[in-house]
């Protein structure tokens, strides 16, 4: 199975850009449904595990882009997937390390950063058929997007369901709706997030 | 009675989808029609319980007694790929009709999160063997019941008037937040 090359020709700051709106991995592609629900209960966790991602993404794009000659096609899932699972492993070490409290709070899902489809995704579609320095402009914009949408979700639902946002007091005397910080909240809020980004999308 | 309170949790009261949000992209990809719904919730229930025994297996008599359990993630995430691929190719050579009928599904269920979710829950919590079993199946059976009754939401939605800013995937995540709500009930039931 012979690989073509299939160099992106678009100007250097769009690949940057593009991973913010056009292909926004949450709000545009729906991918890496699972730690996007789960962890964002607040805008620090949400964010937090957008910046671990974010990490694991542009790693993995680096390593991926600069061996992507030298793996042949029929194993190349399996190699994308084991250094993903390396710099997974990385991340979470860290976590454990240096933020002991955001670790236990992300709990299993930082582990599973592993199966977050967009990561393989963005190595299919691109680090593995570009060089290195767009496949890391292109790993930084889609993470970028990826920790907007975690942080606007953990804000809203925080928002909602306590008054606060990052742990300030925002409404005050707000009486909260606790179903947002259940996992029901999660899905509802998406749902209406993902509506409200078709209707700008349609305006434009 | 402590094995039946692991399945009930497994199934209703912490189920993998509403609950932890572990496979949710199966669950919007495959919830518009029924009969795919079915195939890949057997296909998954299948997986599952294989994982539960051979995770548990490598977990505690490879990993935990060589003292390697930092490679936890990378182990696991390649005895699941493997172990798709051989029942795959096992399936295809001993029963051509369940591997048409699982089909795709299949493949795609190494990057079905709920799979590495249960290996990792179950290294968490320190189930032993049996246990784990249990909470395989019941995770699996969990998964399939409310990938079934999405299903069939959708299929009466398909013919809905809606916004068209909500077709899609809007109206689905919000069908699936009243089904985590009304999951909610069950909660009483038992607490893990």
């Amino acid at each position: 199975m012979e690989r073509r090359e299939e160099v992106s020709r678009r100007p250097w700051y769009q690949e940057y850009l593009k991973g913010l709106w056009e292909e926004n991995p949450i709000f545009r592609m729906l991918l890496g449904m699972c730690p996007t629900l789960a962890v964002t209960t607040s805008a620090l966790n949400g964010l937090s595990m957008g910046l671990a991602t974010t990490f694991v993404l542009t790693s993995t794009s680096l390593v991926v882009s600069i061996i992507r000659k030298l793996v042949p096609g029929q194993v190349r899932i399996a190699t994308f997937t084991v250094i993903i699972a390396t710099f997974v492993t990385v991340a979470d070490l860290f976590l454990k390390a240096k933020f002991p409290a955001i670790s236990k709070a992300l709990g299993p899902y930082v582990p599973l950063i592993v199966v977050n489809c967009f990561i393989l995704g963005r190595q299919e579609v691109f680090a593995s058929k570009n060089p290195t320095g767009r496949s890391i402009l292109d790993a930084l914009g889609v993470g970028s997007g990826f920790i907007f949408a975690l942080t606007l979700l953990g804000s809203i639902r925080e928002l909602l369901g306590s008054g606060e946002v990052f742990g300030h007091e925002v409404i005050p005397g707000w009486h909260p709706w606790v179903v947002m910080i259940l996992p029901a909240g999660a899905f509802l809020t998406l749902g209406f997030l993902v509506a409200a980004m078709n209707a700008i999308e349609r305006t434009k | 009675m402590e094995l039946l309170l692991i399945f009930v949790a497994a199934v209703l009261t912490n189920n993998f989808v509403l609950h932890y949000f572990l496979g949710i992209c199966p669950f919007l990809g495959v919830s518009s029609r029924m009969e795919t719904a079915v195939g890949m919730g057997l296909a998954v229930i299948f997986v599952m319980t294989l994982t539960a025994t051979v995770t548990w297996l490598i977990y505690h008599h490879i990993l935990v007694r060589f003292g390697l359990p930092f490679l936890e993630y990378v182990t696991f995430i390649l005895v699941i790929a493997s172990l798709v691929q051989i029942v795959e190719m096992f399936l295809r050579r001993f029963s051509p009709e369940l591997y048409r009928a699982l089909g795709i599904y299949l493949p795609l269920i190494t990057t079905n999160c709920s799979i590495l979710g249960l290996a990792l829950f179950m290294v968490l919590r320190e189930y032993d063997f049996i246990e784990g079993l249990v909470f395989g199946i019941g995770a699996g059976i969990g998964f399939t019941l409310v990938l079934t009754i999405m299903a069939g939401i959708r299929e009466e939605l398909a013919f809905a008037d809606l916004p068209r800013a909500f077709r899609g995937a809007p109206i689905t995540l919000i069908t699936a937040g009243i089904l985590a709500l009304a999951f909610m009930g069950f909660s009483g039931l038992i607490r893990v």
